[in-house]
């Protein structure tokens, strides 16, 4: 850190306000950034910490319009009195959504975007695309269109993108969500090498602390309901008990650890798994609660609920993206399906649903054949959640829109409004029945999607990213209105890209890669192994490296038992 | 997901998609002028003729545009059916004769005129379509850009046009799985369903189309603000190409075709009167 500079990103007494907002969405943020430096700026869901990003790149109050008091410079310039493009010669922002921001029709055109509308002349245009494209490793995939690239390769794009402009400051909006985790972890080590190669300024807007935390930053800024709650170093930060006091996660061999009864401390040095500082004492310690926890718990077998046998598809001919898939589900059990984009998931889940038609091989439920069966009756036993509920929803209302399926079935109305609102309050949203459904945030209208799917009573619910995009409260919340209607006998598979989702609610999880189930045990075994992890592109548990450090054998059963006391701490508080 | 997707570009490697653009928008423009203002059915098969082997030479083959080419049918049908229907000697006032080959009802007799003068107008889709249909497909959606710009249309209008040529197959990818979970809660839509039960029940799935689309172009359209998208008043082009020697024989092919057409008709009239 070199503070004798200038900061190239200075706050003083700042405060935003949505001009559709009754209250300042950020109030009072004083807060410096230096050249070159690694700054983490988390915060849960609506705290503020986009719209921070957004006061930084321009789009507060260019785009989103708004009102600006206090000062902010970023790089000598005024941003309060700035344009966007102003500030894009200084700040180059990488939106969360790769896909999303893929303009170009080609890798070289993306990158080339800003350098086209600055109206550069062809040759240089190319010539500097080329250069940037070589920085970030893509300068094969030129011609390539963007359904080409993996979501790696998109990432990297979108990154060569903003550097053409040879800005000082990077700004990453959750460039986490929506990718798998070991592509996640790869972004993490690109934007590493990228700023130790450029010099530039980094700030990353995120909540997947853990993620992020694969390679070092300078500070982690803490925002909380608008306001800077800390700025510390983040050996500092992890060490008190901010973190979870303000609804983002810690890492999880840290709270392993807070549960083995050691004390955190910054000279610990407890921002990476494998150089956390473990003493004699506290190995002790983490193998006796290892041993007092260890217990022999058996799971009966149940019946068989969905059987499938040498299920094969392929979209186009010649092509399978799905080959000979061979498993069981079993009533009331809760099951996360994992593999990197691509590997056949979403396409299982269509087949048994019967979005599609399978080449091959049998589906049975509760014993009957469903092949014969079409979508509509299917849904009579199979609930369908996808992952976007905008996707889903067709309705104004909340009541019309749970009530559409009933409707649909020629029921009476009076019948209609019992199981309505009886769904509804199993769903926890019976107050809002009457409510528009455009008044709900993210997670309500995920619930009301639920909701619309249960209303059938379906023996399997079937999800697709239930909690993707969520910060550790919604997710939370999400997650155990699901445990609750599994507990009530609905059997429920989840296809997941959250490693923490698989770990902490699904003791079974079914591993897909290039459209064949390479593996169906159990989610701490299956984090447990480096083959598998990498073969599935999927991200070790820090768990695990946790209790490899400690020699604790076998590692699945230390990760076992960390779950099932985090589950009772996070239940009855601490 | 299934690639039959109703208009989109369809990379090849031909003569025609080396043209530039602006090329190919130019010869579109004179090729479709010139078989505007003709009715001479001799001029109209040599036009339909030029515009068939350009097709073949792009390498596209029918079977990928056939929604576009069905579209149209029904379209020319309709055509077809309604100036008969309003107007059935046309024909006849046109040619200036009268062969009645049989008579239907009422005022409606089919004479020959009426059916060549509609046989006329049929060849004249045939003429523009497959050209039309080339422009959009063989052209690169951002080089599509490029050349509206070029002929003095605001690039952002050319952009506007060319990420929603490019968005296509994304929305349409929406439309399948919004369907699929409407189907899943009952809604009648699937292709054993009534015709008129789907199209009452697709409505359902407009409300999350919209949506989604309109997402995506928040999010698009803040990806281009941020990377100085409308910063001045002109831009520069990656993909844009400089004219080479094929674009300048295209373009002089376009003008003479156009010559021809206007000389034929300003010699000979409109019609190609074969009744006397």
């Amino acid at each position: 850190m070199t503070n004798k500079q200038s900061p190239v990103i200075s706050f003083k007494n700042y405060s935003f306000q949505y001009r559709a907002q009754k209250r300042p969405t950020l109030t009072n943020i004083n807060l410096d950034i230096y050249p070159g430096e690694r700054v983490l700026i988390a915060g849960p869901s609506g705290c503020g910490k986009s719209t921070l990003a957004g006061c930084i790149n321009g789009l507060n109050p260019c785009s989103n319009p708004g009102e600006a008091t206090g000062e902010l410079l970023i790089d000598g310039v005024d941003a309060t009195k700035s344009s966007i493009f102003e500030l894009s010669a200084h700040v180059g922002t990488v939106l969360q959504d790769p896909d999303g921001q893929f303009i170009g029709l080609t890798v070289g055109e993306d990158i080339a975007f800003s350098l086209e509308n600055s109206c550069m002349p062809q040759d240089e245009m190319h010539q500097i695309t080329r250069k940037v494209a070589e920085l970030v490793k893509i300068n094969n995939h030129l011609d390539y269109a963007p359904h080409e690239l993996s979501g790696g390769q998109k990432q990297r794009v979108s990154l060569a993108g903003v550097m053409v402009d040879q800005v000082k400051i990077l700004l990453f909006d959750e460039p986490l969500a929506n990718l798998d985790p070991a592509t996640g972890k790869q972004t993490i080590e690109l934007i590493d090498e990228i700023q130790k190669e450029t010099d530039t300024t980094v700030v990353i807007i995120e909540h997947r602390l853990e993620d992020v935390l694969w390679r070092d930053v300078d500070r982690i800024i803490l925002v909380s309901e608008g306001r800077i709650l800390a700025d510390l170093h983040p050996d500092v930060l992890l060490a008190t008990d901010l973190l979870a006091e303000n609804g983002i996660r810690e890492p999880l061999y840290l709270t392993a650890m807070r549960y083995a009864g050691i004390t955190l401390t910054p000279e610990k040095k407890p921002s990476h798994a494998d150089r956390v500082a473990l003493s004699e004492e506290d190995v002790k310690r983490l193998k006796q609660w290892f041993q007092s926890r260890m217990s022999g718990k058996k799971e009966s077998e149940r019946d068989p609920l969905l059987e499938v046998k040498n299920l094969s598809f392929g979209y186009t001919k010649g092509q399978r993206t799905l080959q000979d898939v061979s498993l069981t589900i079993r009533k009331g059990e809760m099951v996360s399906i994992v593999g990197k984009n691509g590997a056949g998931k979403s396409t299982f889940s269509k087949l048994v649903c019967g979005f599609e038609d399978p080449d091959q091989g049998e589906i049975h439920f509760a014993g009957k054949d469903l092949l014969t069966e079409n979508i509509r009756h299917r849904a009579k036993h199979i609930g369908y959640v996808m992952q976007n509920p905008n996707q889903m929803i067709s309705k104004t209302m909340i009541f019309d829109e749970v009530a559409l399926s009933l409707r649909n079935t020629g029921l009476d109305e009076a019948k209609i409004r019992e199981r309505v609102e009886e769904t509804l309050k199993i769903c926890g949203l019976y107050p809002f029945r009457n409510w528009p459904i455009s008044a709900l945030s993210f997670g309500q209208k995920k619930r009301v999607t639920i909701a619309s799917v249960l209303v059938q009573n379906p023996e399997l619910i079937i999800l697709d990213e239930p909690t993707a995009g969520q910060d550790f409260h919604h997710y939370t919340e999400i997650m155990e209105f699901l445990r609750k209607l599994n507990e009530e006998g609905v059997t429920v598979v989840m296809i997941t890209h959250d490693m923490h989702l698989m770990l902490e609610y699904t003791p079974r999880a079914l591993v897909f890669a290039d459209g064949r189930l390479i593996a169906d045990d159990s989610a701490a075994a299956v984090l447990c192994n480096r083959e598998l992890v990498e073969r599935a592109a999927l991200k070790e548990t820090s768990l695990f490296t946790l209790a490899n450090r400690a020699g604790i054998t076998p590692p699945e059963a230390f990760v076992e038992c960390f779950i099932e006391e985090d589950r009772e701490v996070r239940s009855h508080g601490r | 997901m299934a690639a039959n997707t109703v208009l989109n570009y369809l990379p090849r490697e031909s003569v025609v998609h080396r043209l530039t653009g602006t090329t190919k928008l130019a010869f579109f423009l004179l090729f479709t002028f010139a078989s505007m203002i003709t009715y001479n059915t001799w001029v109209l098969l040599g036009l339909l003729a030029m515009s068939i082997s350009a097709f073949k030479l792009s390498k596209i083959r029918f079977k990928e545009v056939r929604f576009m080419m069905i579209f149209m049918l029904v379209f020319l049908l309709l055509n077809n059916l309604f100036i008969f229907l309003f107007d059935p000697d046309q024909g006849t006032t046109l040619y200036g004769t009268r062969h009645v080959l049989c008579h239907l009802f009422w005022r409606y007799d089919l004479t020959a005129e009426q059916l060549f003068y509609m046989v006329n107008i049929s060849i004249k889709y045939f003429v523009a379509l497959p050209v039309a249909i080339l422009f959009i497909s063989a052209t690169n959606p951002s080089e599509f850009a490029a050349s509206l710009n070029s002929i003095g249309i605001s690039y952002k209008v050319g952009y506007s046009v060319a990420i929603a040529l490019r968005y296509i197959p994304d929305i349409q990818r929406d439309y399948h799985s919004i369907s699929q979970a409407q189907q899943a809660r009952g809604v009648e839509l699937g292709k054993k369903e009534h015709f008129f039960a789907r199209l009452k029940n697709s409505v359902n799935i407009l409300l999350p189309l919209i949506l989604t689309s309109l997402n995506r172009i928040d999010t698009i359209s803040n990806a281009m603000e941020l990377r100085g998208f409308g910063k001045h008043k002109k831009r520069t082009w990656y993909t844009k190409r400089s004219f080479a020697r094929n674009d300048f024989i295209v373009l002089g092919l376009g003008v003479v075709l156009l010559g021809a057409s206007l000389t034929v008709t300003i010699l000979f009239g409109r019609f190609y009167n074969p009744f006397v």
